[in-house]
């Protein structure tokens, strides 16, 4: 099999999850398309590694990494976005700009009765 | 002892009492008075057994060298010949008499332990000075003398005016002092040694290669020293000091070491002509201009400040005339008459509670109060004066006689343009002299007005110091034959031309004065006090009135006879003839502006970038807080873009880079 097509293949792919990643509201589906990319560049470690008869295998072999530390970071990743939205009831990153430039911390009183709404809807 | 060992002592005598002084003076007040004076009277009575033990014979040397210094050696030397010695005494008797009448007269300062020993601290630096074989030793002695000047023309530090005086009185003679180091390095480097005897043998093989250089170079050190015209500003304002202080330094030692250390170098400068003419001219220009300025002013103790200045001058002329006895005979004369005059000063201050010779003339009854200042004041006057027998007439006869030898073609060292130039300011002076000794005399102790204070008795450590050094001022002119043993072995007798010209214009210059104020005087008892302003004075009528003396219009006017014998020079003499504020616009202007200058380069030029630095790192961060807007999505989608762009980049100039 030529070259070209896993290669167009995981470039598509990537580009999806580019896309993804900078598009989309959603925070799951901005982890969805991160793994997007992550397969996508798994895709071309294989590609690459089949096509330049390596016998060591390197290519494989750190496809297995990358899958590795995807499940970890898909997993932390989806530990924060569900505390994330326990607390602010939401997961949209749109408005998630707590790290914003001149954003006063929300008092407490406030976030009190949010994060009760977003246990109890979580509940 | 031998005559080094006791020689030794005494500079050092002082010096252990001076530090001992410091050390105890307060912890142990009770020893402070005779650590003050005891030192200072061994050290005078060794200083006259040095000189009977010399006795004007063959110099005394005597050297150790504690270290190697390099290329020129610098030794511990003492070279004892007659002038030394003679000039010990003075300093010794001079420094005894000053620590005595000082604990009477500062019994109540609560400074007078470092007072007395910053006084022996400095009569040791002048018996160094007097008996150092060695010029860096000199030097040291030298320099010490001026920080003990600075610190007690200072002494009432509390007074702006003692505190810019002793500043001033430091600058000044500091200013002298850097050409003087000069000129003594490039005597040092021309004659091979810092060693007196040394360098005296090398003018005398003629191995001087610039004589005229190295010796303006040191007449400029004398010069600040010595308060000598245009570096003489100084003296007058240092009379801010305690009067001992003055009378000490500012008339018998500290100024007397400039004259002193040109006798000792003699023949270094007559080995110029040039060098003797300047000395001549600055010599002229110090004594008349002085002795007219002494005529103006009003603070007794201005008056005999700028008479030292002009005595100085005298002796500065005999040096022009290269005749080094007449100054050291005139130095000494006028050593003791002059501290005579600034302790008498000193106790007719005390006693009218005043400076001023204005507020002296409207009291009565001074010379009842103080008869023991008014007598030896008297006395000191007449000697100051040069009138025959005293000690002034026989001194100041030895110089204009050496001047007159000069200007006849008789030396053959001096110029007889030095010789002119000394004779004619000297008897100039002379006339000027008295009149503002006579000046003096009258407004201070023939006032007629309210009678003066009581202030009691003076105490005897005060009136004796007095009468002691009234006996040299009487009868030191009776040395003049014997002390040419001491010098040169020249005779000091007066010749009749010479005696004739200066107690002549000394007389006419006395009579003058007391005419005038009688003339001055006379009406104003009959003429009300209101009134009396113009009318009691015909003859001040005509001269303008200067700032200073007009102070109370309305109050009797004073018979000066200084306002009318000056005529329209009187308010220029008061001031000094400007020279202070010449050098104000010329010196302390300029280096004000400058400062002003440096100031605002600093303040508003360094600090400027300074301030601009950290105001243009907070700006910038401004800016770049603004991109941080929180949405993580924006910070990716930036650095996909920057990624491209980099790749692009890369992509393009690689292409490049191949294709050329």
């Amino acid at each position: 099999m030529h070259l070209a097509y896993p290669a167009v293949l995981a470039a598509l792919l990537f580009c999806t999850g580019l896309y993804g990643v900078l598009a989309r509201r959603n925070a799951i589906l901005v982890l969805m398309s991160v793994e997007l990319m992550l397969n996508a560049v798994n895709l071309n470690l294989v590609a690459f590694d089949v096509w330049l008869r390596d016998t060591l295998h390197a290519g494989q072999a750190l496809t297995l990494f990358t899958i590795a530390i995807a499940a970890a970071e898909i997993g932390i990743g989806l530990a924060i976005v569900l505390m994330v939205y326990r607390n602010r009831g939401t997961a949209d990153i749109d408005r998630l700009r707590d790290t914003a430039e001149g954003h006063e911390p929300a008092p407490t009183t406030d976030a009190a009765p949010t994060a009760d709404r977003a246990t109890g809807a979580a509940a | 002892m031998s005559t080094t060992t006791l020689a030794v002592l005494v500079p050092l005598l002082p010096f252990l009492g001076a530090v001992a002084g410091l050390l105890l003076g307060r912890t142990a007040p009770g020893f402070v008075r005779p650590l003050a004076l005891l030192p200072t009277l061994a050290a005078a009575a060794l200083a006259v057994t040095v000189a009977v033990r010399q006795g004007g014979g063959k110099a005394v040397d005597a050297a150790t060298e504690l270290t190697p210094t390099g290329s020129v050696p610098v030794e511990l030397a003492l070279h004892l010949d007659g002038f030394a010695v003679l000039a010990a005494v003075l300093v010794g008797i001079v420094a005894t008499c000053v620590q005595l009448y000082s604990t009477a007269y500062l019994r109540e300062d609560p400074r007078y332990p470092s007072y007395a020993a910053l006084v022996s601290l400095f009569t040791s630096a002048m018996l160094l000075v007097v008996y150092s074989g060695d010029l860096m030793v000199l030097l040291v002695g030298w320099e010490i003398m001026g920080i003990c000047s600075y610190f007690l023309v200072g002494h009432y530090w509390e007074t702006e005016a003692a505190r810019s005086a002793s500043l001033k009185a430091f600058l000044v003679t500091k200013l002298g002092d850097v050409p003087f180091l000069i000129g003594m390095f490039a005597l040092a480097a021309d004659a091979g040694s810092f060693r007196i005897t040394k360098i005296l043998g090398a003018v005398a093989a003629g191995g001087l290669d610039h004589p005229t250089l190295i010796a303006l170079l040191l007449l400029a050190g004398v010069a600040g020293k010595s308060a000598q015209f245009p570096l003489h500003t100084w003296l007058p304002d240092a009379m801010a000091g305690p009067t001992p202080v003055s009378a000490l330094i500012h008339a018998a030692t500290m100024v007397a070491a400039g004259v002193y250390f040109i006798a000792r170098l003699l023949p270094v400068f007559t080995a110029s002509a040039a060098a003797l003419v300047v000395m001549a001219v600055m010599a002229a220009v110090t004594m008349v201009g002085s002795a007219l300025a002494a005529l103006a002013q009003d603070d007794i103790k201005r008056v005999l400040a700028y008479s030292t200045i002009g005595q100085l001058g005298y002796m500065t002329g005999a040096l022009a005339v290269a005749d080094r006895g007449a100054a050291v005979f005139h130095l000494l004369s006028h050593g003791f008459f002059k501290a005579l005059l600034f302790l008498g000063a000193g106790a007719v201050i005390h006693a009218a509670g005043t400076n001023s010779l204005t507020a002296m003339s409207r009291m009565g009854g001074l010379t009842r109060r103080i008869p023991d200042a008014f007598w030896t004041m008297t006395v000191a006057l007449l000697a100051l004066a040069a009138l025959p027998p005293f000690a002034g007439f026989f001194s100041k006869e030895a110089v204009l006689v050496a001047a007159e030898q000069a200007a006849a073609g008789h030396s053959e060292l001096a110029p007889t343009a030095a010789g002119w130039t000394v004779l004619t300011a000297g008897v100039l002076t002379a006339l000027l002299t008295a009149a503002y000794a006579t000046r003096l005399w009258l407004m201070a102790f023939r006032g007629t007005g309210e009678p003066a204070p009581d202030h009691g008795r003076q105490p005897v450590a005060m009136t004796g110091v007095l009468w002691v050094l009234a006996v040299p001022t009487v009868a030191f002119g009776l040395a003049s034959d014997v002390i040419g043993d001491w010098f040169d072995g020249g005779q000091f007798l007066p010749t009749l031309l010479t005696s004739v010209l200066g107690t002549g214009a000394a007389l006419l210059g006395a009579v003058l004065t007391y005419g005038l104020w009688q003339r001055a005087s006379a009406p104003a008892p009959r003429v009300p006090a209101g009134t009396a302003a113009t009318a009691a004075t015909p003859g001040t009528a005509g001269t303008p009135r200067s700032g200073e003396t007009a102070q109370v219009p309305a109050a009797r006017p004073v018979a000066d006879p200084g306002r009318t014998l000056l005529g329209p020079l009187h308010p220029h003499a008061a001031a000094g003839f400007h020279l202070d504020a010449c050098y104000a616009a010329l010196f302390v202007r300029p280096v004000q502006a400058a400062a002003g200058l440096v100031r605002f380069l600093d303040r508003e030029v360094v600090d400027t970038y300074v301030r601009g630095a950290g105001t243009g790192t907070r700006l910038l961060g401004t800016l770049v807080r603004r991109a941080q807007t929180g949405n993580v999505q924006t910070y990716l989608s930036a650095l996909l873009a920057g990624t491209v762009v980099l790749a692009v980049a890369v992509a393009v100039l690689a292409n490049v880079n191949a294709g050329s």
